[in-house]
């Protein structure tokens, strides 16, 4: 079927009439992949600031149970009657929160920021493969923010039952406020999410496997796009399941049928739905859910590795192994779910088999821990803002790493199951961890987004708040999940044995608002930098991937003429025998005689040959 | 600017290449989506004894399924067709294709009024048999997918584009339209082997 012809006629029809381009088509519908990422980005960000404002508004009713705050009920209406914030509406913020930043900002966020501007700049192409279906993956996020912002704007409000949306309490309208119209724009926000994702993800796989330029072999691949690459298969696998369960579940609601309900009484009236099982859909929602931390914190790993490695001037410690552990979880975060339902009368043999493969994860997770560690061992660190946040990367990554060992075991996670431990741990490994990654990229490759330097001042109090803050906030609440206070509770006085936790619920919000008012140093220097930032060379940070060799004013197609051939893998820093402390990948090994070692030409006997002989020449010794 | 908007023709096969790919893959992401309901409904089956379709399946399945097949074969020869730049004859088994698309619609959802006559609702509190709908549904929505996509290759030839457009439109559409019409047997068979 391949056996196409093409006439320079067709090649014509097909480009999309990039010659004339109005404001329209540049700023709003555009097919440009550095233009879709940069509206990726920003609509996170917003997303971002959304999310957080909501956990800051419940962060204050877990502080002052007892304080009313009339300027809550300025802005919030009925749902913070007499200044304080109504139980029903405390359901709706941490599940919109939850919503948001894990799928919105974190996923697409992060997944469409980054997997948009560095797949073709770094592997040399001039666009994704299909640039329409990247902007309709655009637009068909940024319906569904549209939609989910939409649902504070309904009577009965958000949807409430949790991110991980169970049914019964979702899927019967009456169940709770929440669960009415909210819930519906819920599902239909979710759905369009979906589609979203699975369109940018078919043309990030397609893009990568088919558009590499000349001499960028698979492995030569930065690990930031091979970070992609698998979020993105994982991403394509697991996705479409959770259609299906969506689907189900709006069956559920709105039909009247009975997949997941089942002898309910809800009001004093009898439900006519029989025999369904709620447990089926945590069964599927998992499929997709447990994948989905990995879409979350995989590209955060790639791009920490990437700023790791340029700014400790080191090639990254291990880059065959950075990349099997990342198979590895991507083949692992399928066959884990079941730890999400360890309390659901599980079959304890199955639980076990879930205990087990759950554990393993913390194989690959910890060779690339090692990895980091040992990448900036000895290297010529330069503590860039992006620098710090991959470190801090790495610091939320181990300690919350660790506690998923705890909770990972079954027997433990029947006792801190759905407590404040697991709140913290998954805060800790893919909250903060994801999004210190998704910062530490924002501040790497604004340069190449917007031509401009962000503010390092900026930069470096922004981090500082933001770590601090991010440890103070979640790391307490380990202890209040040692203790067995749940999560989602709405007023810590209404159970004695939780009310010695109100003072450690003060010194989280105060953690959590500072940390908050941290994020305008951020708004302040990436708006403001856009501007008025500091202009930037082509290549600041002295980096050796093929986005640095692209002009820095953004052109239709990246590079002007040609697109360069790559000769080398891209971690060639700190070479010894090279003058410059970095080899871009576009400079051939003819070039670098001085630095060249055997391995580097694959067993190529020719250039091992030419090699040799130079090296006698020059009475270099290896 | 402008030299880079053009593309050399290599570089444009290769493009093609990787949106053919993007299909590929998006038919994985659809095929996750009819496996994810597969399984649920045999956990959902297996979860006691009076679950299951517990029915025959309507005839009207078979007819749909030689439609569907039939669809496939006319396609297939609109497609030698596109190839052997025979545009009549494209168009006509275009044509052909269209057709039996919608009698395959119209068979299933008469299915369907099948269905409602030997007593299995969608609203059951037998979930199994809603599955027989959602399947079918969902199958069915694929379908107008598919319909809009060979429109599109029709519209093509009316208006003669490019004949290395055409082809590839041809490309894109046989390969959508025999994956549904592959993805509706093995749910077929699937429900029929589930079918006490």
């Amino acid at each position: 079927m391949s056996s196409t012809v093409i006439s320079h006629d067709a090649i014509h029809h097909d480009s999309h009439g990039h010659h004339h381009e109005s404001f329209l088509t540049k700023y709003i519908f555009s097919q440009d992949h550095k233009m879709i990422s940069k509206q990726f980005l920003i609509t996170g960000i917003i997303m971002a600031v959304f999310a957080m404002l909501l956990s800051i508004l419940f962060r204050i009713q877990l502080a002052w149970p007892d304080t009313d705050f009339p300027i809550l009920e300025v802005f919030l209406g009925k749902w913070a009657e007499g200044g304080r914030i109504k139980p029903d509406f405390f359901l709706s913020l941490v599940t919109i929160h939850g919503t948001m930043m894990v799928f919105f900002v974190l996923t697409a966020g992060l997944s469409g920021t980054f997997s948009n501007l560095l797949i073709p700049y770094q592997l040399g192409a001039r666009d994704m493969a299909s640039p329409l279906m990247n902007m309709l993956s655009y637009w068909f996020f940024f319906v569904a923010c549209v939609i989910m912002c939409a649902s504070f704007f309904v009577e009965s409000g958000p949807a409430s039952a949790g991110w991980t949306i169970y049914p019964p309490l979702s899927s019967v309208p009456t169940a709770i406020s929440g669960s009415g119209l909210g819930m519906s724009l819920w599902l239909a926000s979710m759905v369009l999410f979906i589609i979203s994702q699975v369109l940018g993800g078919v043309n990030y796989i397609s893009t990568i496997l088919n558009l590499r330029t000349k001499g960028m072999g698979l492995w030569r691949m930065p690990l930031t796009i091979w970070a992609f690459f698998l979020t993105a298969i994982v991403g394509l696998l697991s996705f479409p399941v959770l259609v299906a369960a969506v689907v189900l579940l709006i069956f559920d609601r709105s039909a009247g049928t009975s997949f997941y309900l089942s002898d309910l009484v809800v009001q004093g009236q009898i439900l006519p739905n029989e025999g369904g099982s709620p447990i089926l859909f945590q069964h599927l929602f998992w499929f997709l859910g447990h994948p989905e931390v990995y879409i979350v914190v995989m590209p955060a790993m790639g791009i920490t590795s990437e700023v790791i490695s340029t700014n400790s001037r080191k090639p990254i410690f291990g880059y065959h192994a950075m990349v099997y552990s990342l198979v590895g979880i991507t083949v692992l975060s399928f066959i884990v779910w079941g730890h999400h339902m360890f309390v659901t009368g599980m079959n304890p043999f199955l639980g076990g088999v879930f205990m087990i493969t759950t554990l393993i994860i913390a194989v690959p997770s910890a060779v690339k821990a090692f990895n980091y560690t040992a990448t900036l061992w000895r290297g010529n660190i330069r503590f860039t803002p992006a620098m710090l946040f991959a470190i801090g990367m790495v610091s939320f990554f181990i300690s919350g790493g660790v506690t998923g060992l705890i909770v990972g075991n079954a027997v433990i996670d029947i006792h801190v199951h759905d407590t404040y431990f697991v709140v913290a741990h998954f805060h800790l490994v893919m909250g903060s961890a994801s999004i210190f990654g998704m910062l530490c990229g924002v501040y790497h490759w604004y340069p190449k987004m917007f031509g401009r330097m962000m503010n390092t001042k900026l930069g470096y109090l922004h981090f500082w708040l933001t770590f601090l803050g991010a440890y103070l906030v979640f790391f307490p609440m380990h202890f209040m999940g040692i203790d067995g206070v749940p999560r989602r509770y709405y007023a810590f006085t209404e159970f004695p044995f939780m009310e010695k936790w109100v003072s450690v619920n003060l010194l989280i919000t105060w953690a959590a608002i500072i940390a908050g008012l941290a994020q305008v140093a951020f708004l302040i220097n990436f708006f403001g930098s856009i501007w008025r930032g500091k202009k930037a060379s082509q290549n600041p940070w002295g980096s050796n991937t093929l986005e640095w060799t692209t002009p820095v004013k953004h052109i239709h197609g990246n590079w002007p003429g040609e697109i360069p051939t790559v000769y080398r893998w891209p971690y060639d820093y700190s070479k010894p025998g090279h003058d410059a402390d970095f080899i871009p990948q576009t400079t051939p090994f003819s070039e670098t005689m001085s630095s060249n070692q055997m391995h580097d030409f694959e067993g190529d006997e020719e250039s091992i040959r030419i090699q040799e002989e130079w090296n006698k020449e020059n009475n270099r010794t290896e | 600017m402008e030299n880079n908007t053009i593309r050399s023709i290599e570089e444009e096969q290769r493009i093609r290449k990787a949106k053919k790919f993007n299909l590929w893959l998006g038919m994985i992401g659809m095929f996750m989506m009819f496996a994810a309901l597969s399984s649920g409904f045999i956990v959902y089956t297996a979860s006691g004894v009076d679950k299951g379709i517990k029915t025959l399946l309507p005839q009207t399945f078979i007819y749909s399924t030689v439609v569907i097949v039939i669809s496939s074969l006319t396609l297939h020869l609109a497609y030698r067709a596109a190839h052997a730049a025979a545009l009549a004859k494209q168009k006509f088994f275009l044509l052909c294709t269209i057709a039996l698309g919608i009698l395959f619609f119209v068979l299933q959802v008469h299915s369907w009024q099948v269905l409602t006559g030997q007593g299995v609702f969608f609203i059951n509190n037998n979930a199994s048999q809603s599955f027989v709908y959602v399947f079918t549904g969902l199958h069915l929505l694929h379908i107008i997918a598919g319909l809009i996509v060979l429109f599109r290759c029709f519209v093509g030839v009316v208006k003669s584009i490019p004949q290395a457009n055409n082809i590839f439109r041809m490309d894109l559409a046989a390969l959508f339209w025999h994956f549904l019409d592959l993805l509706w047997i093995y749910i077929y068979v699937f429900l029929l082997l589930n079918q006490y």
